[in-house]
């Protein structure tokens, strides 16, 4: 026994105390970064909520004889896509409703009367609100006289049902957009669904073969190849199936259109397929070999072993497996935006086109302007996204730990 | 020259059609984001004179290319090129963060007020002009289509072939997603501003509009016309209720009686003017606009 001289002792705590600084730093700034992450996405994301559906700095009026009061954007949508095209239709005389955009200004008065420097447009678009009694108009709010004669229609702001049962989602339209998400919720859930039914059990066989059945060598050979499959990048695995899988599918069910659900679903299985494999085969892997040889020494026959010792045993590993598949599938962008047609219709079955809000996302994001309604709206879509995996996450924690507690 | 990419919806599109690239080799070959940095001279104390452009993503590929053969020629010269859309090069030029903002459109009223409101004189240079083809597989029966006809398609009034002179067959309409200028263009000219139905596939770029088009038999788009591709058909289209149909062309666009088409644009600020004008005369010069018929758009009738 040899005891150390206490400076060296010293200088080793030291060292010790200052590797334990740096690992409880390390892990303080990643659950800060988390956190932050989280809260500038629900940050973001709530403000929609304190928005009118009018894109920002417009006005809609009505001259101020008429009637109308309130539409909704629903109808402000039918109006201007001439669905709607008399007054009467939203509680108003019965006229037909004439559109009018800023742009159209010059059809009513001369640019000497709108003034060099649109001067005069202010007092111009007041006065047009006694003239045309049956306009419509839309027009950026700093062009608003003081003294303006028309009747502004003010649109409610967005209500969270609105936005989560909503079923239309024209986030660019103007005047005022349509912001519903139900489609898009439906859309992921059904793609995620469809992608776990297939890759499940597919991946849990190939598991259960690689870590009891396969040979060594033959595992060796297997193992590389399906790692491989993980490192291609999503946007390969797009362009295969708008190539292969699309025209496939259309071929065998007879759609007029491949670009599907079930599309997204094959894509996505096979992308989430290496994660089940390794982390399932690992849990397999790890039953303890006495437990194995005491099935096998009752008479239990290997198939029997696998079922009812190996599978029970490694249950709470396969079901992490399952998440993080789901987790993968949920979150996935590019190749999902590349196969299902990106329609927003709420799907039926599995042969329609969906959209996910990761695609939403990804395809919008790039042209929403920094802070807009169209910008929120998309975070807030993030938000849902977010809760999504957590709710997931939560459930196999619970399910997990019920299992180990008995 | 190096293109940074900031707009991750280009980024994504551009590796789409590297990919698409390496598939069919279609036209437009040339059209990858692979700009290098105009590499300064290094050790030369020749002046640089730094250009940035933002803006159009249709104007993007064509920027790109003659941004390279203009630096190829001139080496004191640096283009910086980003994409992002219209809207986003405009404000850019408001903000004073770009000098010259790509467009595929016109200034819109309300730009052109803020302009002004920002004291800012703008000027414009038409550079080329860009046509939309609408696209069909080549099964299809039918060949031309009136504008009421494709608003109807689009909007989601007209849902079978045979109420347009084709089969018996469902129609499938494919277009491109809503940040992309090509979008909103083809709803201004051909829907009358009117929006597209909710069942519309979007796609992220228009090499995959051709692509499935190509493998859908009754599919429906609208693609840039040099995108054109022998795996689809396209439509004559007509903007007088069907007396004359016109097929889409690069003479047809040029002599404006192919209707869908549409200008392409640089704007930049009158105080800026000498520091541009020697590129932007570049591209209207007999050199520059052969590069314009390369990529695929439609070069200025001069």
């Amino acid at each position: 026994m040899k005891t150390t001289p206490p400076v060296k002792r010293n200088v080793s705590r030291l060292g010790e105390k200052a590797i334990e600084a740096v690992l409880t730093l390390s892990g303080t700034v990643t659950s800060l970064t988390v956190l932050l992450i989280v809260f500038f996405l629900f940050k973001e994301g709530l403000g929609l909520f304190s928005q009118t559906p009018v894109s920002e700095g417009s006005v809609i009026a009505v001259s101020a004889q008429n009637p109308v009061k309130e539409l909704s954007s629903a109808q402000i949508k039918e109006i201007f896509d001439q669905e709607i095209t008399n007054w009467q239709e939203v509680g108003g005389p019965n006229a037909s409703i004439q559109l009018f955009s800023v742009d159209d200004i010059t059809d009513y008065y001369s640019e000497e009367e709108i003034g060099k420097d649109f001067e005069y447009l202010p007092q111009r678009l007041s006065d047009l609100m006694v003239r045309e009694p049956n306009l419509l108009v839309y027009f950026p709010e700093e062009y608003l006289a003081k003294d303006f004669k028309g009747h502004q229609i003010k649109l409610k702001n967005i209500t969270l049902t609105d936005f989560l049962l909503g079923r239309q989602w024209y986030p660019t339209i103007t005047p005022a957009v349509q912001m519903g998400v139900l489609p898009l919720i439906l859309g992921t859930l059904w793609v995620s669904l469809g992608a776990i039914l297939i890759a499940l059990p597919l991946g849990l066989a190939t598991a259960i073969y690689m870590a009891e059945i396969a040979s060594p060598r033959m595992r060796n050979l297997l193992k590389p190849i399906i790692e491989l499959l993980a490192g291609i990048p999503s946007v390969v695995f797009g362009f295969f199936g708008l190539v292969v899988i699309v025209p496939m599918i259309q071929n065998v069910f007879g759609l007029p259109v491949g670009e599907t659900a079930l599309a997204g679903s094959i894509i996505l299985g096979i992308m989430a397929l290496p994660t089940i494999i390794s982390v399932s085969e690992d849990a397999m892997r790890t039953t303890p070999r006495a437990m194995k040889e005491a099935s096998l020494a009752l008479g239990a026959n290997k198939w029997q072993t696998i079922y009812k010792v190996i599978i029970p045993y490694s249950l709470s590993g396969i079901s992490t497996a399952a998440i993080l598949g789901i987790g993968r599938a949920i979150g996935e962008t590019m190749a999902v935006l590349m196969v299902t047609g990106n329609a927003s219709v709420i799907p039926s079955t599995f042969l329609e086109p969906v959209r996910t809000i990761p695609a939403t996302i990804a395809a919008e994001l790039g042209e929403a302007p920094q802070g807009g309604i169209h910008y929120q709206a998309l975070f807030a879509l993030g938000c849902i996204l977010f809760l999504m995996t957590l709710v997931i996450n939560l459930t196999v924690d619970y399910v997990s730990a019920k299992r180990e507690a008995k | 020259m190096k293109t940074t990419f900031q707009s991750f919806g280009t980024q994504a599109a551009s590796l789409f059609l590297a990919a698409t690239l390496l598939v069919s080799c279609g036209k437009g070959g040339d059209q990858k984001a692979e700009n290098v940095e105009a590499d300064k001279t290094s050790g030369n104390a020749t002046t640089t004179t730094a250009i940035t452009i933002k803006g159009s993503d249709t104007v993007l590929p064509l920027a790109q290319q003659e941004a390279e053969r203009y630096m190829a020629q001139h080496k004191d010269a640096s283009i910086t090129i980003v994409g992002g859309g219209t809207g986003v090069g405009v404000s850019a030029l408001m903000e004073g963060t770009t000098d010259i903002a790509m467009a595929s459109r016109e200034l819109k009223t309300k730009e052109k007020l803020e302009l002004k409101g920002a004291k800012k004189d703008i000027q414009e240079a038409l550079i080329a002009y860009d046509a939309l083809s609408v696209i069909v597989n080549p099964k299809n029966k039918v060949s031309q289509l009136t504008r009421e006809q494709l608003e109807g398609i689009f909007t989601g009034k007209i849902t079978n072939w045979k109420e347009v002179g084709g089969a018996d067959a469902k129609v499938v309409a494919y277009s491109r997603e809503t940040s992309s200028g090509t979008y909103e263009f083809f709803k201004e000219h051909v829907l009358d501003k009117k929006n597209y139905a909710n069942n519309i596939l979007m796609m992220p770029a228009t090499g995959s509009i051709v692509q499935s088009v190509g493998q859908t038999e009754g599919a429906i788009g609208y693609i840039g016309l040099a995108y054109e591709s022998p795996e689809v058909k396209s439509l004559a289209v007509s903007y007088d209720q069907g007396k004359t149909y016109v097929k889409p062309s690069v003479a047809a666009a040029q002599d404006k009686s192919y209707p869908v088409s549409r200008p392409l644009f640089f704007f930049y600020d009158a105080s800026s003017e000498s520091k541009v004008k020697p590129f932007i005369d570049y591209i209207l010069s007999p050199e520059g606009q052969k590069t314009v018929l390369e990529i695929g758009y439609v070069p200025l009738n001069k």
